[in-house]
């Protein structure tokens, strides 16, 4: 390929493409880089559920109403202001367009009376999930003339003289190569997914992660871009983590893995004594309490203990749960020390903590939970325009980045439920239109 | 028979597997109702499986959907495996128990049998009408009786189709009192009329709206279509039959009949018709991604689908050439036809309509007991 690209997109997950999608609709010429094998392709997307969208009424795809001022507000809450305000505005206002656009780009979109979705009235779901609509997508773009190439590594290496940027490229099937574009837009993701980074930033106990999104946000793209001198924001020693089986994968666990019965039994580690993750109860902000709190248990496991009661209650999991008709069958199911065990239980039972049930009724079951890191505040620093901004505060017209890898600018810290689809779509299309109106001049 | 809730075959394990994935996953609960139907679900009796099988189109939406389908680890194919469960369900019920071995292999024992039968018709023409009426072009009025009088002609249609349906019928009722839900009578009641708007829009072959994934990631709605217009000409070609009777039994009438009589109209419209149903299926077969699907299953529709077809292209053929010499071999090839097609159907593909039917009043009668549930919320 010896000819020069206006836009190419390095990485294929849904900001890659809405950034692809904008650009090539905006009438320019578009390479779509995914490092992926196309059954992987998409990056977390493929895992995530619904979007966060401003509406001022009901609309067929989501109920009541949601405003702006709620968002930002709602943004403000979980990011403690950790949060750039220009750019959150920005997010907000254009997420009541993004819904609409995505349905004109091919996603279907899920009625709220349809299916079993619990109710919400933030967020609207992809009819089928996150893969259904990257698949949507991947067939939109090809449609509309986007070249895709999936297993294909880029590197960024350089910008000649006369401004273009020089990219090689690295595939499963062919010889390296190198490919001219005129702009950039960077949606590579994270660097969660790089066990070697992990453990650079978190210790020997990063071994002990799992890692709930995409193996492929291996941070590569960032480690480039951090060392040409562009900006960082957010922490990289700051993870969102939540607790997941033990007996998934280490990676691409996605949804089904995570542990969501916590708050009806008790945790033990592996000497069979009750820990407990501080202020943790049953609301849903559980679930990034008890992450790192197994984090920091030897070997990174804990154990999830219930009773027959508290085992109705939970919803449904991947794996059956391990069971004994005792507490002592339980703890050698488990590997763990009988009495202490018992001796946790009879405590627990004795004292139970506000709003906990007791563990008595047999049959007993367990999870043995691990540390799943869904994503790490940290990335890429960008202005208004999605252009990445340098260490010394310059910026280039050329190079944008979207998506995971610059989500720290908006969500320093904390979690919110449909951010993460929200704020790459929307930013995705914005650093597609840009790009391609710096290609326009 | 398996019908205990115990089994634990390495096929019920693996769709156990699946599902409980699907269940803490749901992201699929709006392609179709198998979803809502397994929600909150912490175990799967076998009856469960056959019931959840049978709700299954096999849109493959969920395949293509699916975050966890292979390579990933938990290798999650959802519509291959219920293929495979729903399968063994029509085996486990259907009555005598021995034919239940023929969906093991359903070309094979189907291509036998109805080979069999049309050569002993062909045998049986031969052998009872003197070659100048077999041979002799004669479409005057009751022909096709001097080459297969009618008592025979009847009788062997009317017992043959006879034996397919109360095999059918009792492999149906087997069915359902293995499945049948745990409703009052008034929901069950309630349910009839939703439930027959399913059965008979495919209302489920629209994969919660943009359609199916008939042959790969793109969604259509090719193979709902070619469905109705198969159903719809095999209609045609039924009402052919009734009016038939009618001419014969109330008029006094006996075939053939003119071009522009109503039995043959039917006949003529309804054949074309489905034999343009049936080639858009064969199409769809042949054009669609394999992984999702189950090899066995394949084999059992595009079986089906080339049987019918036949009996649709013979009886076009017997019209075609009626006046010819060819009528007396092709009239016994359209009858052996057509007997061996009602013999085999009991093991054929055709059951999955009742199976499927009696699911989806499950369904219907599960939503309209539950009435307004209210939804959890999931945080």
């Amino acid at each position: 390929m010896s000819s020069t690209w206006d836009v190419v997109v390095i990485g294929g997950g849904l900001a890659g493409l809405c950034a692809a999608i904008a650009a090539r609709r905006a009438g320019v010429s578009v390479r779509l880089l995914e490092c992926a094998p196309s059954a992987f392709r998409g990056g977390n997307a493929r895992h995530a559920r619904n979007f966060r969208v401003v509406h001022e009424a009901p609309t067929r795809y989501v109920p009541d109403a949601y405003q702006a001022r709620e968002f930002l507000d709602d943004l403000a809450r979980v990011t403690q202001g950790d949060s750039n305000p220009c750019l959150a505005q920005r997010l907000v206002a254009e997420s009541e367009t993004i819904a609409a656009w995505l349905m004109a780009n091919g996603v279907p979109l899920q009625q709220p009376n349809v299916g079993v979705v619990p109710y919400s009235r933030r967020t609207v779901f992809p009819l089928g999930g996150g893969k259904a609509m990257i698949n949507a997508l991947y067939s939109t773009a090809t449609d509309i003339g986007v070249a895709i190439s999936t297993d294909s590594e880029a590197r960024l290496s350089r910008q000649s003289s006369n401004g273009n940027w020089s990219i090689d490229l690295t595939t499963a099937t062919s010889s390296p190569s190198s490919i001219d574009a005129r702009t950039i837009v960077v949606c590579a993701g994270g660097a969660g997914a790089d066990p070697a980074w992990l453990r650079s930033h978190y210790g020997d106990a990063a071994d002990g992660f799992m890692v709930r999104g995409t193996p492929y946000a291996n941070g590569r793209m960032l480690a480039d871009l951090i060392a040409a001198g562009a900006g960082t924001v957010g922490d990289p020693t700051i993870c969102h983590m939540v607790a997941v089986d033990a007996r998934g994968p280490r990676f691409d666990g996605g949804i089904v893995t995570r542990i969501t019965a916590i708050p009806y039994g008790m945790v033990v580690d592996g000497s069979a004594r009750r820990i407990d993750a501080t202020g943790a109860g049953a609301e849903p902000t559980h679930y990034a309490r008890w992450g790192p709190r197994i984090a920091a248990c030897a070997g990174q496991t804990a154990y999830l203990i219930l009773d027959a009661d508290g085992l109705q209650r939970a919803a449904p999991q991947a794996f059956p749960p391990i069971s004994g008709a005792t507490i002592a069958d339980l703890a050698e199911a488990l590997g763990l020390d009988p009495a202490t065990l018992a001796q946790s239980v009879n405590a627990f039972n004795a004292a139970l903590p506000a709003g906990a049930h007791p563990i008595a009724s047999a049959t007993f079951a367990a999870y043995p939970m691990r540390p799943g890191v869904t994503f790490v505040h940290h990335g890429v620093a960008v202005d208004d325009h999605m252009r990445i901004v340098w260490a010394d505060d310059r910026r280039n017209d050329t190079l944008f980045a979207a998506g995971m890898i610059m989500a720290a600018n908006v969500i320093g810290r904390g979690y919110l439920a449909g951010l993460g689809l929200t704020l790459a779509a929307v930013f995705g299309r914005l650093a597609g239109t840009e790009a391609a109106r710096h290609v326009h001049g | 028979m398996s019908t205990a809730d115990t089994s634990t075959d390495e096929l019920t394990a693996e769709a156990e597997r699946v599902l409980r994935i699907c269940t803490a996953c749901m992201y699929c609960d709006g392609l179709c109702p198998v979803f809502p139907a397994i929600d909150d679900k912490h175990e799967f009796r076998l009856s469960d499986l056959n019931y959840l099988s049978n709700l299954c189109h096999n849109c493959r939406g969920c395949w293509y959907a699916c975050q966890y389908a292979p390579p990933h680890p938990f290798a999650v194919n959802l519509p291959a495996t219920l293929a495979a469960v729903r399968r063994r369900s029509y085996a486990d019920h259907l009555w005598p128990p021995v034919l239940g071995r023929a969906f093991g292999s359903p070309v094979t024992g189907i291509a036998a049998i109805v080979s069999l039968i049309v050569l002993a018709t062909l045998a049986f023409v031969l052998l009872s009408s003197p070659p100048a009426a077999l041979f002799g072009a004669d479409d005057s009025e009751g022909a096709f009786y001097r080459v297969l009088p009618w008592s025979i002609m009847a009788g062997a249609a009317g017992a043959s189709l006879l034996w397919a349906v109360a095999c059918i019928g009792l492999a149906t009722l087997r069915f359902w009192r293995t499945m049948a839900p745990d409703v009052p009578r008034g929901a069950l009641l309630r349910a009839l009329a939703p439930a027959l708007r399913d059965i008979v829009t495919l209302r489920h072959l629209g994969g919660g709206g943009p359609g199916c994934n008939d042959v790969g990631e793109r969604t259509s709605h090719h193979r709902r279509l070619f469905h109705h217009v198969m159903v719809a000409g095999f209609a045609g070609t039924a009402l052919s039959t009734v009016s038939a009777a009618i001419y014969h039994h109330a008029l006094g009438v006996a075939a053939p009949y003119p071009l522009a009589s109503l039995p043959v109209l039917l006949g003529l419209v309804g054949g074309v018709v489905m034999l343009a149903g049936i080639a858009g299926l064969l199409w769809i077969e042949h054009r669609a991604d394999t992984e999702p699907s189950d090899r066995t299953e394949v084999a059992l529709n595009v079986t089906f689908l080339i049987l019918l077809g036949l009996v649709t292209l013979s009886g076009l053929a017997v019209l075609a050439f009626r006046e010819t010499p060819a009528m007396g071999l092709l009239l016994a090839g359209h009858l052996g036809l057509v007997f061996g097609f009602f013999v085999v159907l009991p093991f054929s593909k055709a059951v999955h309509a009742p199976f499927r039917a009696a699911a989806l009043l499950r369904a219907a009668a599960e939503k309209a007991a539950a009435g307004a549930r209210s939804k959890r919320d999931r945080g």
